[in-house]
């Protein structure tokens, strides 16, 4: 597999009135084509940092990012990028709000369009094409959301703790399904979480950064059998993964 | 989605829910007669002065005749004329400058305590400073009614644009959304709730705006009449103007909060 994403000792420091904080330090990683890879790290430490890099929403204060070998310097369409919580616009219905960055992006053209509507159809969302997004359930506006960042057919997804405004059961079953359809749409993605389980059981590698201002510390290519989130927590490997990573993470904590 | 088969307990819930509303509403005309019979009994049995609190039926029977001599609409079409032209001028020019001290910050910080200032100042006090600029006439009344109410506007929208939500800005910034499409596709969609607001809020100042400028200036309109009427000691004509105010700004108050039900349509989820 080729190398999709480079991030090449980059640097970030933010300055503010009260003084400047480096968020991120000499960070270095890549990405392969069709990775599914976790970055897991203590809250503050410059997770969102990062994804705010890599979608060129801001640039690095040294170093560079590479997608496809070009450097990232402005929001480009081969990125869809996926909040915290689902922000989808109250006013607009659900078929509306996916075709959003169509609109953003000016693609006139009914196929994508269409290829929109097909996903929703696809992910259980035919009945709520024209509802709005208040009359669905917290999981699936997320799913929504993932859809309206598929529509633009990115290479590279980022989601920035896309699950931890949704409830511990809802939580799981919807990762479970934003698993499946990365994997189905054959997507690479990076997840930023601070919830060791959701790293191990979606992702084949996991990258493990420091206190801020964050390097990596530490990557583990997992591989875990089971076809779904959910199964790959009753593997037995699981287990061992998650005391693995634990200690690395709580290490951190002192 | 929806659940036709109410069971009987819903149906008797929504019974009562109606009765409900029905008893409000009798009540309501109930207090609105009981105040009108209240006043002409008391005025017939020489509680009250009607020469100086006049009375419904003579209030109604002036009201008929400023209507049969025509006057009566005059007076209204150019204290409409007056409010309207205040109102959409303060609306459209209160929009347009939140909208560009939303767009740029340094101009914002630049004009904030101009703002500040002349939100505070008595706009009343201007009066006779609009007078000398406008002339006594409706172009003064006008630029009352706008003096009065573009601040609140400007505050009241700058206020929801600012209010948009900092991540569905990143959204769209991820997407690659100008700042211009930010606007249009977010800021402004996601403020109809302020705007309606806004609307409802400048109504009313632009009519205090128009009285408040007819009282100071001007030879008709229904601020006239009043300032007239007391002049002559004719309170009926007072009480008259009056009521076919309240009736008239009512009436403006009711078609805003029509075109909310238009703008905000999926009100019905909330
Ligand atoms: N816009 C900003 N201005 C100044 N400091 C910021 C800004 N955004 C984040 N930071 C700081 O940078 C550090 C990393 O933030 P962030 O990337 O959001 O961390 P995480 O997502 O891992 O919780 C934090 O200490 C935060 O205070
Ligand atoms: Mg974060």
């Amino acid at each position: 597999m080729n190398t999709l994403l480079e991030i090449n000792n980059v640097t970030y420091t933010y300055h503010t009135k009260n003084g400047e904080t480096t968020a991120i330090e000499n960070l270095k990683f890549n990405v392969k084509d069709k990775e599914f890879v976790s970055i897991v790290g203590p809250s503050g430490c410059g997770k969102t940092t990062i994804l705010s890099i890599i979608s060129g929403l801001i640039s690095p204060t040294r170093g560079q990012t590479l997608l496809n070998g070009k450097k990232i310097e402005k929001p480009c369409d081969n990125i869809g990028y996926m909040l915290q919580k689902d922000q989808l616009f109250p006013w607009r219905t659900i078929e509306k709000n996916v075709f959003l960055p169509l609109e953003i992006k000016k693609v006139k053209d009914e196929n994508a369009k269409n290829y929109g509507r097909e996903l929703l159809i696809k992910y259980g969302l035919k009945d709520f094409l024209k509802s709005y997004p208040d009359e669905l359930s917290g999981g699936m506006r997320q799913r929504v959301a993932l859809i309206r960042t598929l529509v633009s057919k990115p290479d590279l997804l980022l989601l920035d703790e896309p699950f931890s405004a949704l409830d511990s059961k809802t939580r799981l079953s919807v990762s479970n399904d934003v698993y499946k359809i990365i994997r189905a749409e054959n997507k690479t993605a990076i997840l930023v979480t601070h919830d060791i389980s959701e790293a191990i059981s979606m992702s084949d590698r996991v990258i493990v950064l420091t206190e801020r201002p964050s390097k990596v510390k530490n990557e583990h290519v997992i591989s875990l059998s089971g076809s779904s989130p959910i199964n790959k927590r009753e593997n037995p490997e699981f287990s061992k993964w998650f005391e693995i990573l634990y200690k690395e993470l709580d290490a951190n904590e002192k | 989605m929806k659940n036709n088969n109410y069971s009987i307990e819903h149906a008797l819930f929504i019974k009562k829910q109606k009765r409900e509303t029905l008893i409000v509403n009798a009540f309501r005309l109930g207090v609105f007669f009981a105040i009108f019979f209240l006043w002409e009994l008391l005025v017939n049995i020489g509680v009250l002065d009607g020469f100086i609190t006049s009375y419904p039926s003579k209030i109604a029977i002036t009201v008929y005749e400023l209507f049969k001599s025509g006057e009566l609409l005059t007076h209204i079409g150019i204290t409409l004329y007056e409010t309207l032209l205040g109102f959409f001028i303060s609306v459209s020019l209160g929009y347009i400058t939140a909208l560009i001290l939303w767009w740029s910050e340094r101009l914002r910080r630049v004009f904030e305590p101009y703002i500040v200032v002349l939100n505070s100042l008595p706009k009343i006090a201007l009066g006779p400073v609009i007078i000398v600029w406008f002339g006594s006439g409706e172009k003064a009344i006008i630029a009352m009614a706008v003096l009065i109410s573009v601040i609140v506007c400007v505050l009241s929208m700058l206020g929801a644009f600012l209010e948009t939500d900092k991540d569905k800005i990143l959204l769209l910034k991820s997407m690659g959304a100008s700042k211009f499409t930010i606007m249009t596709k977010l800021v402004i969609p996601g403020s109809k709730e302020a705007f309606v607001n806004m609307l409802k809020i400048a109504l009313g100042m632009a009519w205090i705006g128009s009285i408040m400028g007819e009282y100071l200036v001007s030879k008709a309109g229904l601020g006239y009449l009043i300032v007239y009427g007391s002049q002559v000691f004719k309170l009926d004509l007072v009480m008259a103007s009056t009521v076919v105010l309240l009736l008239l700004s009512g009436a403006m108050y009711y078609l805003v909060t029509l075109l909310e039900k238009l703008l905000i349509k999926n009100k019905k989820y909330g």
